[in-house]
């Protein structure tokens, strides 16, 4: 299988404060890949500069070989709940039925068959009796399967979730990890920004350690061994270091 | 209102004004959702006055003032989103700063302008003195409104919904930000005669926040809102004609009793049945 994702030396910086740099990694097709890092490391900024979402200070990145406003509509991308208008006037169904827009082309409006195969992703994460709701109304974790249903409407190949698991309930979490495994196992790719490491192991199959540039990137049982994880969370090991030396 | 409707069958410039007033509803209506949706309502409020210098220049200069307003419109509109793109200084503050001093010249401008150009009609409107020039352009402007917003409603639908997904997208932003400010300014200026510069802003938002309170679909709103847009127009319009009062504070206030209404009685978010329910609430848990 060729590469998911390739990026060759990419720097990012915001009003000349360098945020990442040195940033080399692949990955390949056909893998759920998770992006860890302590708190302000750069993981959400990591995942903003491959998209493109943020301007590069140089590097380079590649999905699936190509560069990414060649292959935009095969990209699906999940951002952080909270920069969300959650009172905006808009259903659940047609929430999702935005994954369709990319596909759709300029002036042309989706149709019932859209509107069917929105409805089915809505019944994939379970949120079918939610269609007609304003998005407002639903939990965190409802809230979050609709938009990795809005992610599935577009039929995209490599996915890309920031924080998918913030402040959302157990069931939501546990479906959205057995979708990604299917999506997965469909040899689509999944990229995770992640920052819970208890259930690094059990979710992904790759992993990516950031803090400020690449601590690791790889398998995770290669990747997550203590030399990287003390270099990528320094000051929580000093921390818990710290505790432990401390008398009780 | 039997004779109401008499008079209009009557008198030319009756109908002009009604005609006019209601295209001007009906776009106001359509645009204003976009312009609440995204936060934007200083915004519209700001090109509004901001096209007064350009009226002004198109007055000395013998053209149409549609020509002047819709260049002073987009020179703001540009003008803000510089301030606020290369300074500390905050999005409503660069609007303040930038609006006013437009304002201010179009004062002074005013005043070294034709004197038979009268101040008080540009700044309040005065419908009923509407020509016919002045009513086919609302009515081109319109026509190139209302189509704009539908060839573009997924798009914009996206990217007011959510400027981050639409970035993933794709889709430039930043254009279409200027492309709701190109539109906003032509209806600016298709609304002077009808409600004037000050009050163009109540036209855009409040029947717009008054279909906000009412649905929870994009579509349904902008609908909702045209409508109200349209009959706050021809009711203003009544009200102006029979008590005399000036049409856009006529019209304006007819906007607002919508609104209020909606804001009481909105069956899910009006406050008599939002408290209604909570004291439900709390007498069934005692």
């Amino acid at each position: 299988m060729g590469h998911a994702i390739d990026v060759n030396d990419l720097y990012v910086s915001y009003y000349g404060k360098q945020v990442l740099k040195k940033v080399s990694f692949t990955m390949e097709q056909g893998r759920l890949i998770g992006i860890v890092g302590p708190n302000g490391a750069g993981k959400s900024t990591l995942m903003k500069a491959v998209l493109g979402l943020i301007p590069r200070d140089r590097g380079n990145v590649l999905i699936d070989g190509q560069p990414i406003k060649n292959v935009r509509s095969k990209i699906a991308y999940v951002p952080q709940r909270a920069t969300i208008d959650w009172d905006f006037p808009i259903t659940v169904l047609d929430t999702v039925l935005l994954g369709t827009y990319p596909s759709l082309g300029l002036f042309k409006r989706p149709k019932k068959e859209h509107r069917e195969w929105a409805y089915h992703c809505l019944e994939k994460v379970g949120m079918e009796h939610f269609a007609k709701n304003q998005i407002g109304e639903l939990s965190g974790g409802q809230q979050q399967r609709v938009f990795l249903a809005r992610a599935l409407a577009q039929k995209a190949d490599t996915f890309f979730l920031d924080e998918p698991f913030v402040g959302i309930d157990v069931t939501s979490e546990a479906l959205i990890i057995k979708i990604l495994k299917e999506l997965r196992d469909e040899g689509k790719t999944a990229l995770v920004v992640h920052h819970d490491l208890t259930k690094v192991k059990d979710y992904f199959d790759d992993l990516i350690i950031v803090n400020g540039e690449i601590i690791g990137a790889g398998a995770v049982e290669k990747v997550m061994v203590p030399e990287t994880m003390k270099k990528a969370f320094k000051a929580q090991f000093s921390l818990w270091d710290a505790m432990e030396v401390a008398p009780s | 209102m039997m004779s109401f409707i008499q008079d209009i069958q009557q008198y030319e410039f009756l109908q002009k004004a009604l005609f006019t007033s209601v295209i001007v509803g009906i776009i106001c209506g359509v645009l204003g959702s976009f312009i609440i949706l995204r936060g934007m309502s200083l915004m519209g409020d700001a090109i509004s006055h901001a096209v007064l210098p350009g009226v002004a220049l198109s007055y000395m200069m013998g053209i149409n003032y549609f020509y002047g307003a819709v260049t002073f419109g987009l020179m703001t509109a540009f003008g803000i989103g510089f301030i606020t793109q290369n300074s500390r200084v905050k999005n409503d503050t660069s609007i303040g700063i930038v609006f006013s001093a437009f304002f201010a010249i179009g004062i002074i401008l005013i005043g070294k302008a034709n004197t038979s150009t009268d101040l008080t009609s540009i700044l309040f409107g005065n419908v009923l003195s509407v020509r016919d020039s002045d009513m086919w352009m609302t009515l081109a402007v319109g026509v190139v409104v209302l189509i704009a917003v539908g060839l573009f409603y997924k798009e914009l639908l996206v990217s007011t919904f959510d400027p981050t997904l639409a970035a993933a997208y794709g889709l430039p932003n930043k254009l279409i930000h200027y492309f709701l400010m190109v539109l906003l300014t032509l209806v600016t200026v298709a609304s002077l005669q009808t409600v004037g510069i000050i009050l163009v802003v109540a036209m855009l938002i409040t029947p717009a926040a008054t279909a906000y309170l009412l649905t929870n679909r994009l579509s349904i709103m902008i609908t909702i809102s045209a409508i109200l847009g349209a009959l706050s127009a021809v009711t203003g319009l009544y009200i102006s004609f029979v008590y005399n009062w000036p049409s856009g504070a006529a019209i304006v206030l007819v906007t607002t009793s919508f609104f209020i209404v909606a804001f009481l009685f909105s069956p899910k978010h009006g406050i008599v049945w939002r408290q209604l329910r909570a004291r439900k609430h709390k007498t069934a848990l005692q």
